[in-house]
């Protein structure tokens, strides 16, 4: 073996191809699959793509780095569908760029928050959290209370997204302006929170997971 | 490759990395000064002081920014530019590109430092930097990867010593994982959104992610253990067969286990199993370098009573060995429904950032740094010492205060009744996790103390002295590994 080997012990060429070979492998068996001939990239029944103020909300959510606490993501596993809500499906977040599954819960998933909390509630919450959950070690963000959605870069979103795959029509771009006009980040931030919900399921996913609304998180 | 006396014309590059060599440092200071802050916010969430750069969720991308890219790329600039002009025994190829790189880099890491907290990210964990800075990582990359490969073809010796097998691939690679990864349609000069969504963008991002990790902080930091164990302990690598062995059984496992970060999630099941599968296959390579590495003392035990650089280097192999043991368990499904989201994870990471990553960079730092100034040695070995005992505690209180809250926050979050509703709130669990954020605040903190005695002795150490005796000092160090 090690006499094939110094062959290319002596060849910076002939690594580095073999190189490049042997790490090129993994990721395209592994991504390839999803991208072509799978519905990976299939919207599940019911997930229709961001509203012009939820755009923007979306925008204020990565911004202010959110998942860096938050996951996005029920995992197929009891405990989580107990205090979460239904599990995940790809079909649901076919239109988020970038995905925002998040990889630590500092506090609670997220992803079926939506109708859970009044806009007053979230209102609070986003000023001073330890105002409505004393115990809470989340920042507060009252600057996005102050700061105005700017109509041109929430249209510019849409854009962008349409151009990655994001089927907004030309009418709801056209809107774009107008639907966000004088609403602050926070309004936006939270009509992005309320938009957060599990899709509608087929019968079957409904009848493996028939209780989900024991507890709140 | 006998040793023998090298022509005194022959002269390397060491400028370069003589300014990586110091940067490292202060990246290091500032990265790690960001993650003592940001460990107190989580327990007085008033040091967020409600201004918005100043917020937890706007600086944690800045601290690992700043101790992967910042400290470890500095690292990894200044020992890989050092370790290839030795061992190929000539200077590097266009000292004035591999200039370039620094101040290349440099840029990078002062943009990310301003971007970062003003809150212009892609929102993709360890790809936050936006797309003007993402271009700019991409060219001196390839920057890099000219100067340092260049060099390698201009070498004057016939064999490509083993280190740089390593460090080939790590810059080989992080070219490919760091433009796929990034790949995003701009709509302003500070915003862009990734060509990629939902589950599709998930899976690239954490095959990104994941050999983020198997790359830039393994094979590169490898690559440094490759040369500076054999001449901190003066003889040769263990086994020459070993190493190739491990190096490819590495470097193509690693690039499959990305999935391990997605178990449970919608990421098609059997993505989930071949991740899993190939995540426990990698112990055995990983394990491999641990094992070259420390089996070379054998027969030279005695030296890490006397030498501390050799402290730093062979402790960081055990944590080495131990995150890489650690994360195979951690992508076992079963493990991983308890582990994941919750603070386990970021022990192991910090046991392979802090104990492996952090410790082998110092223990280079501190073998190379006399070298590159012209001195016999550092300038307080005591302070040595005293590095490696500040660094060694905090890491342990670090990670286990991180084990013994990941665990508990994971059976909390599982723990049902009789009647099969949830025992605890969210909250509950955030309230028990609180005496082990400020366990760890302190582990961190002793850290960031080891790693100030650190910076005042390379201080001192660089300070101007007499004349070094240049000619004897090059022979000396042109003296390649064997």
């Amino acid at each position: 073996m090690s006499g094939g080997h110094e062959r290319l012990e002596r060849n910076i060429g002939l690594m580095a191809v073999l190189i490049a070979a042997v790490i090129s492998v993994g990721g395209f068996v592994e991504i390839v699959p999803l991208i072509v001939g799978s519905h990976m990239e299939q919207p599940a029944p019911g997930v229709v793509p961001l509203s012009a103020i939820q755009t923007a909300g979306r925008d204020v959510y990565l911004r202010e780095g959110c998942y860096n606490c938050h996951s996005q993501q029920v995992r197929s596993l009891d405990d989580e569908t107990l205090r979460y809500g239904p599990y995940a499906i790809a079909g649901e977040s076919v239109y988020d760029h970038p995905f925002q599954w998040g990889s630590k819960r500092t506090g609670p998933d997220l992803s079926r928050v939506g109708g859970r909390y009044s806009d007053d509630w979230h209102r609070v919450h986003l000023m001073n959290a330890r105002d409505v959950v004393p115990e809470s070690n989340m920042p507060g963000y009252p600057w996005l209370a102050e700061d105005r959605l700017d109509g041109d870069e929430v249209t510019a979103m849409m854009t962008a997204l349409r151009r990655v795959g994001v089927p907004y029509s030309d009418s709801e771009i056209a809107g774009a302006k107008a639907a966000v006009d004088g609403k602050s980040k926070l309004d936006a931030l939270i009509a992005y929170l309320q938009s957060l919900k599990a899709s509608p399921r087929e019968p079957i996913a409904a009848a493996m997971n028939p209780t989900q609304t024991k507890s709140a998180p | 490759m006998s040793a023998q006396p090298v022509s005194a014309t022959l002269e390397y590059d060491d400028e370069v990395v003589r300014r990586f060599a110091l940067t490292t440092i202060l990246w290091g200071l500032v990265g790690m000064s960001v993650g003592v802050l940001i460990a107190a916010q989580l327990l007085w969430p008033a040091l967020n002081f409600d201004i918005p750069w100043l917020t937890y969720s706007r600086l944690r991308p800045l601290h690992t920014n700043a101790v992967i890219f910042a400290f470890g790329g500095s690292g990894l600039f200044a020992t890989s530019y050092y370790i290839v002009q030795r061992t190929c025994r000539t200077a590097l190829f266009l000292p004035r590109l591999a200039m370039f790189t620094f101040w290349g880099w440099q840029a990078v890491i002062v943009a990310a430092a301003i971007t970062l907290p003003l809150g212009m990210t892609q929102g993709k964990e360890y790809a936050e930097l936006e797309w003007p800075i993402d271009v700019l990582i991409a060219v001196v990359w390839v920057c890099y990867g000219v100067v340092f490969f260049g060099t390698i073809v201009k070498r004057k010796v016939d064999h490509i010593y083993v280190a740089n097998w390593f460090f080939g691939a790590y810059i080989l690679t992080i070219a490919v994982l760091h433009i796929i990864n990034n790949l995003a349609i701009p709509f302003s000069l500070t915003k862009s959104y990734s060509i990629y969504g939902g589950t599709v963008d998930a899976m690239v991002q954490w095959w990104y992610g994941h050999n983020a990790v198997g790359f830039f902080l393994t094979a590169g930091f490898l690559g440094m253990m490759y040369y500076f164990i054999p001449k901190q302990v003066g003889k040769p690598i263990y086994s020459y067969r070993l190493s190739i062995v491990h190096f490819w059984a590495l470097i193509s496992t690693y690039m499959w286990a990305g999935p391990h970060h997605l178990l449970y999630t919608s990421l098609p099941d059997w993505v989930q199993s071949v991740g899993m599968v190939f995540s426990l296959i990698l112990l055995a390579p990983s394990w491999g370098g641990m094992i070259n590495g420390v089996m070379t003392l054998s027969g030279a035990w005695h030296k890490l009573r006397e030498d501390p650089i050799l402290k730093f280097l062979i402790v960081s192999l055990s944590f080495y060995g131990m995150s890489t043991f650690e994360g195979p368990m951690m992508s076992i499904k079963t493990i991983n429904s308890l582990s994941h989201y919750t603070d386990w994870t970021i022990g192991h990471v910090h046991s392979g950032a802090l104990g492996w990553v952090g410790l082998i960079t110092m223990g280079s730092l501190y073998a190379l740094i006399p070298k590159l100034w012209g001195r016999q040695q550092m300038h307080s070995i005591p302070a040595i010492n005293l590095h490696f005992w500040l660094a060694t505690i905090g890491i342990v209180l670090y990670i286990v205060a991180m084990w013994i809250a990941g665990v508990m926050q994971g059976l909390m979050w599982r723990a049902t009744n009789a009647d099969g509703t949830l025992t605890y709130s969210f909250v509950e669990s955030l309230v028990a996790t609180h005496p082990f954020y400020a366990v760890r605040l302190a582990g961190g903190a002793l850290y960031l103390s080891g790693m100030v005695v650190m910076a005042w002795n390379v201080w001192k150490t660089v300070q101007p002295q007499a004349v070094a005796k240049t000619v004897g000092d090059l022979q000396q160090l042109a003296g390649a590994v064997k």
